[in-house]
């Protein structure tokens, strides 16, 4: 868990660090029937992280990320189903550069706002993307989703094979691209002053800190992973529904990142991973009340585990220590 | 002497109320300057409208010369002009070293770099780290500000502001609410602070203003009410009757 960053913590990751990598080779060959499930964990793992870097280490209070998502797969499955590029990389390519454009644009005006403003910006953002894409549908798909979607082979040479196994490899290693970069930026002097906007912004202009201008920089990075997170999305799923670009997927993602524990870094792996196997189980077992568990989880990490759940290993871990 | 830093007739208003009132003021290069009034007098309005925290309404700002009125904090830094705070402003839960390093790294120019982690720029850690064991903080480099003594933290305060390398230096009560025990560690800072930088103080402790400052601006009720030396200041008939009411005639 990264909570010490600045000028005197070690950048060097730590053998613990490893282990979500460890863990994710392992379900790749233990529970090849849940691969798809995997794939959709790690997509949503990628876009929680590009939710961490704004919300966990900048401060800044979003509802409307999904504006991000959505139009990284938009953006992907339209030059799929519309223009025929296939290749993934390219794709991913234009996704985070439209996202990262979009996040520029918006970020300029939202963060000059602080608050119940900012929040209400970015929730009217993602409603305008939402209701674009819900008209356009000759280009988007309308209502319907976004249908015809075709993923030509990973460097030419890894297909997408029916039982995901293409999929989860491909997620695995752009997630790890994700968390590499995430992190460079979390130890880096940037983050570092990231951190103390968070914490105090008027300290930061009185030290010479440009914040406006460091706050868009960050923006525009995470809105580049959490569309290229989009894209994957696009090319797992070879189609696009407008629900990515919804009020309920940030919502979602919101919920995900408060449960594993915000500001952590890892927070974003096991918040959607709880999430979302919850989710798969109480739907599996009680498919018409199964928000109600949801609901009942993130009603208890409220109560008893602000830190969310690695909040609460960091209180444990330390309560131990005391003891011994 | 020529002026470093310079006000010509600044006001601020906020609808009726009127708390600065022309406010000219000149702080010559290299001078121990204090700035004192009563309660309310817009002491910190002042401070906070030559940092750029708040606009002034009408009224020219000049450091060097050159106009800053319209810069943003920032750039008022980036020009020279450091402060402290009245209420401490550091990151509590961040070692001493950090709060320090976050400045110098900012003066350095590096403070917007992705690739290296901020533990390898040795230049940052070593310059912060100079500058704590200047001010007798060395050991206490890395412990968090929330586990260091209060006189102790007004400190890291000022190392903080050195380490932006200033021109003027803006101190705001820098020994208000330390105990007693403790201040005598901030005058000794007071007087070791480098030569070269103008030092605008405002204090409520007239022990602290009058053994620090060569020269005394008073400011009641937003406007200027008289400027001298210490001597002339301790003799003038209008500051006693601010401090101690009109029956003390």
């Amino acid at each position: 868990m990264i909570r010490s960053i600045g000028y005197g913590a070690d950048p060097r990751v730590r053998i613990i660090e490893w282990l979500p990598w460890v863990a994710a080779i392992a379900a790749f060959f233990l529970l090849p029937e849940y691969l798809s499930l995997g794939a959709r964990i790690l997509t949503y793992v990628l876009f929680a992280l590009s939710l961490d870097l704004i919300l966990g280490y900048a401060g800044i209070i979003t509802l409307g990320h999904s504006a991000f998502f959505g139009i990284g797969a938009y953006v992907a499955g339209i030059l799929s189903a519309k223009l025929g590029v296939t290749e993934p990389l390219l794709l991913l390519f234009a996704a985070a550069c439209a996202a990262g454009t979009l996040g520029m644009a918006t970020g300029a005006v939202i963060l000059r706002t602080h608050g119940l403003t900012q929040l209400m910006l970015t929730l009217a953002i993602a409603a305008l993307c939402l209701e674009i894409a819900h008209k356009a549908t000759p280009i988007t798909g309308g209502a319907d989703g976004l249908s015809g979607v075709t993923i030509a082979p990973i460097l030419g040479a890894f297909k997408f094979d029916m039982f995901g196994k293409t999929a989860y490899l491909w997620c695995l290693t752009l997630l790890f691209a994700g968390w590499w970069l995430t992190r460079k930026i979390i130890y880096s002097p940037f983050g570092a002053t990231l951190a103390g906007i968070r914490e105090n912004r008027v300290r930061m202009h009185a030290i010479g800190v440009p914040v406006y201008r460091r706050l868009l920089t960050v923006y525009a990075i995470s809105a580049m992973i959490a569309g290229v997170a989009g894209a994957l999305l696009a090319e797992t799923n070879q189609f696009v529904g407008l629900n990515v670009l919804g009020f309920e997927t940030s919502g979602e993602l919101m919920v995900m990142l408060i449960l594993g524990g915000v500001g952590r870094l890892y927070g974003a792996f096991v918040g959607p991973l709880v999430y979302l196997i919850a989710q798969d189980v109480l739907a599996k077992q009680f498919p018409e009340y199964w928000y109600f568990g949801i609901g009942l989880m993130l009603v208890l990490v409220v109560l008893f585990a602000r830190g969310g759940i690695l909040g609460m290993a960091d209180a444990l871990a330390a309560r131990l220590r005391n003891h011994t | 002497m020529s002026a470093v830093l310079e006000t010509r007739d600044l006001c601020k208003s906020f609808g009726a109320l009127t708390v600065a009132e022309n406010i000219s003021f000149r702080l010559q290069a290299g001078a121990r300057h204090a700035l004192i009034g009563p309660n309310g007098a817009g002491k910190t309005t002042f401070v906070n409208m030559l940092t750029g925290l708040l606009a002034p309404s009408s009224g020219e700002l000049l450091l060097g010369g050159e106009d800053i009125g319209r810069l943003t904090p920032a750039a008022r830094v980036k020009r020279g002009l450091g402060r402290t705070f009245q209420i401490n402003t550091l990151f509590r839960d961040v070692s001493v070293l950090d709060n320090v390093a976050l400045g110098v790294a900012e003066r350095h120019g590096v403070a917007a770099r992705l690739w290296r982690s901020a533990n390898s720029h040795r230049e940052v850690r070593e310059e912060s780290f100079g500058l704590l064991e200047t001010l007798g903080l060395s050991q206490d480099a890395g412990k968090r500000i929330v586990d260091l003594p209060y006189g102790k933290q007004r400190l890291v305060e000022i190392a903080i502001a050195l380490g932006l390398k200033p021109r003027v230096l803006l101190l705001d009560e820098p020994a208000a609410g330390v105990p007693s025990l403790e201040s005598g560690m901030i005058l000794q800072v007071l007087d070791r602070l480098p030569g070269e930088i103008a030092v605008l103080i405002i204090e409520h402790d007239m022990d602290v203003v009058f053994r620090f400052a060569q020269c005394i601006t008073v400011l009641v009720e937003g406007k200027v009410l008289c400027e001298g030396t210490p001597a002339e200041i301790a003799g003038d008939e209008r500051v006693k009757r601010v401090y101690l009411g009109e029956r003390h005639e």
